[in-house]
């Protein structure tokens, strides 16, 4: 089986494709829309600001490949900024289109509750995931609530579906999407491959679940 | 909810982790990768690698130590020393590293903050900050060049501006309580904790458990970070981190 990182200039590439040869798969780098194609599965990363990645995704004529992927259910999974430009749009600076795979929106956590006490942004560190429904991949009895992943984010998705929630984590005020999935599109806000044994068991569980076709 | 952090800083030199580690149970004492992985299996919840190679080589030799701990582990870190440009930022992310952290440049050209909030997004971008009492300024003040340079820059304004111009997260050290192991600088910490809404590392001073409790706790910073007395096991991140656990504090 084989992986596809899409570089379009804007991820940290590295530590993704680095952590996923240690789960012992082979994975290309690439920006070619057809090589991209010929692998079994797709990683969107991405770090920086949502509208110079969509416009890069643009000129490099990848936005074509994402709409591919989702209508002939190839597994595609975007993390960090890589998530977030899965969904309608943002508001970072002065907002942008994104893919539209999911519903809702990418705002900046405001940084102070309802009831006006303060919390920082941006939300950075280890917070706990708790599970809101567990997809085929992710029926196994270590999917455990409260395990701790690696945020490092100051934009959260906002409005979604609760059909397409997987996971989310607290922060002030906010329910924070932490895994999505609508068919086989997924995205993951957390850096799963900074997050330790936890981070890596979910990219394992996702790379098995393409192996067995059940990421859907 | 989310959890206090601690941070072991590994001081590399020419790829090499200098300071006087003493680890006798791993095989190379002075390997970054090694220790990263000993910090790793013991709890740590990030790394800090602080580069004062004074080459270009070894400048070189730090975007692999930075590329061979991104192969090796699943944590994030954060690189310092010698940033100066966009492009050096660029080359220290692109290999693995999660967040670079800028102190004397960022203060000579304030803008290279700007640069990499822009392109990276803010929470890339760590703003070290070393300050000292002045009793002079009535105040903490800014120096540089590893506190060889003092500035005109009072602490506490610094970091708002740090925050205006970009900066994701501060690591404020105190230049008064480093080396001394007598805690960390309470009163700083909370003066900056007070004036900016990111994230704080607190550093210098640390001794024992105690005073990563009285600084996590007391004055709220975010993280902690120390260096001599985990790498002469005077305690150990585990060992922390179960004080803090017993006390009520968050951890991992």
């Amino acid at each position: 089986m084989k992986i596809g990182i899409i570089d379009y200039g804007m991820g940290n590439l590295f530590s993704v494709e680095q952590a996923i040869k240690r789960l012992g798969y082979e994975v290309i780098v690439s920006a070619d829309k057809e090589e991209l194609l010929a692998t079994d599965a797709l990683i969107l990363p991405g770090v920086g600001a949502f509208k110079d990645a969509m416009k890069r995704l643009q000129e490099t004529n990848l936005v074509s490949l994402i709409n591919e992927v989702e209508k002939s259910n190839i597994p595609l999974l975007g993390i960090c900024l890589g998530m977030q430009l899965l969904f309608q749009g943002s508001a970072e600076n002065g907002s942008g289109k994104g893919l539209g795979i999911f519903n809702g929106e990418i705002e900046r956590f405001a940084g102070i509750n309802d009831d006006g006490s303060a919390y920082r942004v941006p939300h950075m560190g280890w917070n706990e995931l708790q599970f809101a429904q567990r997809p085929e991949w992710l029926q196994e009895d270590e999917m455990t609530d409260n395990r701790f992943v690696y945020f490092v984010h100051s934009y959260f998705a906002t409005n979604m579906d609760r059909a397409d929630l997987v996971a989310f984590a607290h922060y002030g005020n906010e329910q924070v999407p932490g895994i999505v999935q609508k068919g086989s599109i997924t995205g993951m806000q957390f850096h799963p491959e900074k997050s330790s044994e936890f981070g890596v068991l979910l990219l394992k569980r996702w790379l098995d679940g393409v192996k067995k076709g059940v990421v859907l | 909810m989310l959890t206090k952090r601690i941070i072991p800083c590994l001081d590399v030199k020419e790829g090499r982790v200098v300071k006087g580690v003493q680890f006798v149970s791993l095989r190379e004492a002075g390997d970054p990768v090694e220790l990263a992985k000993f910090y790793n299996e013991q709890g740590a919840d990030e790394l800090v690698f602080l580069d004062i190679s004074a080459s270009h080589e070894g400048r070189e030799t730090m975007v692999d130590v930075v590329r061979q701990t991104a192969s090796t582990l699943a944590i994030p870190f954060t690189v310092g020393g010698g940033i100066r440009t966009l492009e050096d930022m660029k080359r220290l992310l692109r290999a693995g590293a999660d967040k670079v952290s800028v102190n004397s440049s960022a203060l000579q050209r304030p803008e290279l903050i700007k640069e990499g909030s822009d392109y990276f997004g803010a929470q890339c971008i760590v703003v070290a900050i070393d300050a000292k009492w002045s009793e002079e300024d009535g105040t903490w003040m800014v120096y540089t060049h590893g506190g060889r340079n003092k500035t005109d820059w009072q602490a506490v304004a610094w970091a708002k501006e740090a925050v205006r111009l970009g900066a994701g997260e501060l690591l404020v050290t105190s230049m008064d309580q480093d080396g001394e192991k007598s805690g960390f600088d309470l009163p700083l910490t909370k003066a900056i904790r007070e004036a900016v809404n990111v994230p704080i590392i607190a550093s210098g001073g640390a001794g024992n458990a105690d005073h990563f409790y009285d600084v996590l706790q007391h004055v709220d910073a975010d993280a902690a970070l120390a260096a001599s007395i985990f790498h002469y096991k005077e305690t150990s991140v585990a060992e922390v981190k179960n004080e803090l656990r017993q006390k009520g504090v968050f951890v991992r």
